[in-house]
């Protein structure tokens, strides 16, 4: 249950990062808070020659608010994130996702970069990203790119990052007016991984949902943007009928593989569950 | 490509310079290195809590910490909680309540309560067993580590600062 020998390099810039993952190519890992990628390497599931540490780079820890949105930096810390009234006042979502994130002493070390370059099927912050529209920001040898969210996680533990880039954000649009977020998740003790969770984001007027992403996380290899259940519910009042026809609809949106924490059909029970409470808290209002 | 990388230091406000390997931890480093055994190393995949420190006032999992990423930190090991006297209201409802069986947990347990009560929150048993989640205690002594936590919040000690 040791880590495995490796090399240590730090970067204090982003500069210095790039080049540091050029010169040792496959060999090099981002070490960012560590809290999956050093019990990965206690496990030895992960064996890289070379660890390049970006915790020095000052400049990625940055919550930026201004007229583009929120900007959350890949290396602000889960509790930076979670105290922050900012993003409790910009982007409600990602504050009722927070104190979901395992717990308090993890949450002080793991950052929201760490989160979504791993990207863990069963992870809050992806999901909650591809609801939102985010955008990643990534910088590489080239330049600088940037990646929407539902086109930034293709599958477990994968993402649009090539090798030899550094993920440096997120930009998430400005809050619009009446659109209201509701997240749920549910696990078997608080902190730990998800069986399902979703995060849901869309327009509420009149008690209708339109413009509705409701996006489940742990029932796939990527967040999972139910697309069938919006059809079925936006423009509808939010009745029983509408709420069921919803839940129904969900047979097209997932089709979830069992894991440890659930099987395929609680994971698709428990879904439905999440539908329904969400959508009756619509229902209520914003 | 360095292996041992030399760095500096606070635990329990005492200057250290050290050279260390790589891949240490932090738990293994206050252990072997500094001696301060009060942490205690359990599942080393972050997941039990027993080797709970401060960072920079912040509890973090020393397992999941290199050594390396520790240069130019304030560490507080329990050693250090215990001398400062901020926990002295803890220490003494853990015995009260016998809220430790082989005391293994213990350390952690005390740090992540010490962070509730610093924050000034509520003698809630919910809140509190949700704050503790993180941390194992396979003696099953949860209902008194709560109640002790309980006692102190209900008292209203909130001394030391957080963060």
């Amino acid at each position: 249950m040791k880590a495995p020998s490796f090399s240590y390099e730090r970067a204090d810039s982003v500069a210095k990062a790039i080049e540091l993952l050029a010169r040792h190519g496959a060999d090099a890992q981002i070490l960012a808070g560590g809290q999956s990628l050093i019990p990965m390497l206690n496990f030895r599931v992960a064996r890289p020659a070379v660890l390049v540490d970006i915790n020095p780079i000052a400049d990625l820890a940055a919550i930026r608010v201004d007229r583009n949105g929120v900007f959350i930096g890949a290396l602000a810390r889960h509790a930076d994130i979670e105290h922050s009234g900012e993003i409790a006042e910009q982007l409600p979502l990602i504050a009722a996702a927070m104190p979901q994130i395992a717990h308090p002493a993890i949450r002080n070390r793991g950052t929201f970069g760490g989160s979504c370059a791993l990207a863990d099927p069963a992870a809050e912050l992806p999901a909650c990203c591809v609801a939102l529209g985010a955008e990643f920001r990534i910088a590489g040898p080239k330049g600088e790119r940037t990646v929407p969210a539902n086109k930034f996680f293709a599958g477990v533990y994968a993402t649009a990052l090539e090798p030899g880039e550094l993920l440096l954000g997120a930009q998430f649009p400005p809050r619009q007016t009446g659109y209201v977020s509701r997240f749920l998740e549910l696990s078997r003790r608080h902190g730990d991984y998800a069986m399902v969770g979703a995060a849901a984001h869309g327009k509420l007027e009149q008690g209708r949902l339109s413009d509705l992403r409701f996006v489940y996380f742990a029932v796939g290899d990527r967040p999972t943007n139910a697309m069938a259940l919006a059809r079925a519910v936006e423009g509808k009042p939010l009745d029983a009928a509408t709420v069921d026809s919803g839940i129904a609809a969900l047979k097209e949106d997932l089709d979830p593989p069992g894991d440890l924490h659930a099987s395929s059909a609680l994971k698709r029970h428990l879904a439905g569950v999440i539908a329904r409470r969400l959508l009756n808290e619509y229902a209520k209002g914003a | 490509m360095p292996e041992r990388i030399g760095i500096t230091l606070k635990v329990n406000g005492e200057e250290i310079r050290r050279e260390v390997p790589a891949r240490l931890n932090l738990a293994d480093f206050v252990r072997q290195e500094l001696a301060l055994t009060g942490t205690h190393v359990g599942c080393e995949h972050g997941v039990c809590g027993a080797c709970t420190l401060r960072v920079n006032g912040r509890i973090v999992r020393s397992c999941l910490m290199l050594a390396a990423q520790a240069d130019g930190c304030e560490v507080q090991t329990v050693e250090g909680l215990a001398e400062s006297g901020e926990i002295a209201a803890l220490q003494g409802a853990f015995i009260d309540h016998n809220a430790l069986q082989c005391g293994y947990c213990t350390p952690g347990m005390l740090f992540a309560a010490a962070d509730y009560i610093a924050a000034g929150r509520p003698a809630s048993r919910a809140a509190v067993r949700e704050h503790l989640s993180g941390n194992y205690c396979r003696c099953t002594g949860y209902q008194s580590i709560v109640d002790a936590v309980c006692q102190v919040a209900a008292q209203g000690v909130a001394k030391g600062a957080r963060k």
